[in-house]
């Protein structure tokens, strides 16, 4: 059962309520057809209302369900004949980054992914999705690998940010992250990073620096996480609602600050309530991606990455009154 | 051109605290914020604003920097005029870089340009932590993209000193691409053998620390320059426990094998003078 969702709260409680009208029903042998349908008419509204108008924090909520689908959840349904691949050939092996070779539709491909845990138990092996250096260095490892091979790459982010430890800083926390982004910008074979759950900062561009980025409805992608964010702004954690709205974080925001290419529309309640689905979803997005990417010269897919990144930010002149994007 | 940049400092005596650290001395006389040691600041500045007491580096400005480094009269500004807009809507951003064009006398935290060192061309990029504390939003992304563009096309060495708190939390997720899209002209800089040089004076944290700052084919910093990803309270509160004194330092990153090399301010011209000289005369 997964775990209740504060925006949700009224859609369980109607269905909490129609489910007892029903026991009723059947227990008394009275007729509430008529109201028990009202009910439902009312629920399937109040579903439509919801999940049509979701707030900034109903999709951190949702980006962060414990029950949310993983990269290994994705790999399963989108990839065949998967083999992960450990290590970095350095110093270890980093759980909270998964990564292998596998086929997608008969084409061989790297797919390389945060990878959070479900359980307490998972989580701490994966330290919580949030990766050390030779985390990001097997990532890249695997992509210098891939382009060797001319395998097409795809990247998922799922992460609440680097990992803030000693032991990260020692090993070059920062020279890692900004190595994958240099050298992400000048692989030779597609890239197409998709966001599905949390894109926290730093250590979700490691893996980001794409062909293509898209993100799934409800993600999130920032450079702060909102509790961060709002114990800066106002000294205090608990307005995260509130810095998750000012930051725009979710992925309509994203798309509207002209960073993301795609929304990737999610089973209506999150990708949680139906992952097979939510793959499903995905997979439409990724072939569609894919195939546009194929086509193009090694200097073209460089060259096409150039310039998605070169267009992003927004400033103006001393002396103009608009701002150009 | 730079000469334009300069700022006449008002004249009367204020001796800077510890409080105050993060300003460069303005009065007659300046105490040292580490070792208390008395200097007239005149010769503090002909001293590259290093105290003679303890070797302290007072924090530069953009302008002072590129006084101390490029040859005179051979610097010309890029991009001087662009400003940051309100992307978020973020109440008091507006005023809050207004007053720091005001203090600072720049437009933004990056000051970029074309100029000489010991005759040689190269392509500047200094940053300003007196500006928004050097933070990094679309502007600083921006100019140093274009920077980088312009030693592409005049083929010259690339040189970036950092100074950066890390992303401005203010332009949001925008602030963070700017990792990328500088990532993306250093890739190409590095396709066509340009050389880049890091210097990372105090402070490179955060989303600077991890993108352009820690990629140079050469990565140099200031003695005692605080750099790193993750600030020390959240690393502290995360792993509970107390972190050694040294803990992201230009010292500690030299000895767990992140830095070329620790260079004080003294040596800084020379050095690089004769990097730029190894790197036009000696290429075959
Ligand atoms: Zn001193």
């Amino acid at each position: 059962m997964a775990a209740e969702l504060e925006f949700e709260r009224p859609i369980h409680e109607l269905e909490k309520k129609i489910a007892e009208l029903k026991s009723f029903m059947d227990e008394k042998d009275i007729d509430l057809t008529d109201e028990i349908k009202r009910l439902e008419e009312k629920l399937s509204n109040l579903e439509n209302s919801t999940y049509s108008e979701m707030k900034p924090w109903d999709r951190v909520q949702i980006a962060r369900h414990a029950e949310r689908p993983t990269t290994l959840d994705y790999i399963n349904y989108l990839f065949t004949d998967f083999i992960e691949l450990h290590g970095d050939r350095l110093f270890g092996d980093d759980e909270a980054i998964v990564g292998g070779v596998a086929f997608y539709k008969e084409l061989p491909i790297t797919i390389i992914g945060h990878q959070r845990g479900k359980d307490t138990k998972e989580n701490l092996r994966r330290n919580f999705g949030m990766p050390h250096p030779e985390g990001y260095r097997k990532a890249l490892r695997l992509m210098k690998q891939a382009e060797k091979f001319n395998r097409p790459i795809f990247c998922f982010i799922d992460t609440k940010g680097a990992y803030p430890g000693k032991a990260a800083e020692e090993r070059g926390q920062s020279e890692a992250i900004a190595r994958n982004l240099v050298e992400m910008a000048g692989l030779t074979v597609p890239v197409i990073c998709v966001v599905i759950g949390e894109g926290g900062s730093g250590g979700a561009l490691a893996l980001g620096v794409g062909n293509y980025v898209h993100m799934l409805e409800n993600s999130t992608y920032s450079v702060i996480s909102p509790e961060g964010a709002a114990a800066i702004l106002w000294k205090d954690a608990s307005m995260a609602k509130k810095a998750a709205e000012s930051m725009k974080i979710t992925a309509p925001d994203l798309k509207e600050l002209g960073i993301i290419d795609e929304i990737i529309e999610e089973v209506k309640g999150g990708a949680h309530k139906d992952a097979k689905h939510q793959a499903e979803l995905i997979d439409q997005v990724l072939e569609d991606s894919l195939h546009s990417l194929l086509s193009m010269s090694k200097e073209e897919l460089i060259n096409q990455r150039y310039e998605k990144y070169k267009k992003i930010g927004q400033f103006g002149f001393v002396n103009d009154s608009i701002v150009v994007k | 051109m730079i000469k334009g940049l300069f700022v006449k400092k008002k004249k009367y005596a204020t001796i800077p605290t510890g409080k105050v650290k993060q300003d460069v001395p303005e009065g007659i006389m300046s105490k040292c914020p580490e070792c208390k040691h008395i200097m007239v600041t005149k010769e503090l500045r002909k001293n590259l604003l290093v105290c003679q007491g303890c070797q302290y580096h007072y924090p530069m400005s953009s302008q002072e920097r590129i006084a101390a480094l490029i040859d005179e009269g051979t610097f010309t500004e890029y991009d001087a005029d662009m400003i940051s807009g309100n992307p978020l809507e973020f109440p008091d951003y507006v005023e809050k870089l207004e007053g720091d064009r005001k203090k600072t006398k720049i437009n933004e935290a990056v000051v970029t340009g074309a100029g000489q060192i010991d005759g040689r061309d190269v392509t500047l990029a200094v940053m300003d932590s007196r500006f928004r504390m050097g933070s990094m939003g679309s502007v600083v992304g921006e100019k140093i993209t274009r920077a980088i563009e312009h030693a592409i096309d005049k083929e010259t060495p690339f040189i970036i000193f950092t100074a950066s708190g890390g992303a401005r939390m203010q332009e949001g997720v925008l602030s963070l691409m700017q990792m990328a899209k500088t990532s993306v002209a250093l890739n190409r800089l590095s396709d066509k053998g340009l050389l880049f040089i890091s210097i990372m004076t105090h402070p490179t944290t955060g989303g600077v620390s991890a993108s352009f700052a820690s990629v140079g084919d050469y990565n140099f910093a200031e003695p005692k320059a605080l750099i790193g990803f993750a600030g020390r309270r959240i690393i502290e509160q995360t792993i509970r426990q107390e972190l050694p004194d040294d803990f992201q330092t230009a010292e500690f990153l030299l000895k767990h094998g992140q830095l070329d090399r620790v260079i004080h301010r003294s040596e800084m011209k020379k050095t690089l003078s004769t990097l730029v000289k190894i790197h036009t005369e000696g290429r075959v």
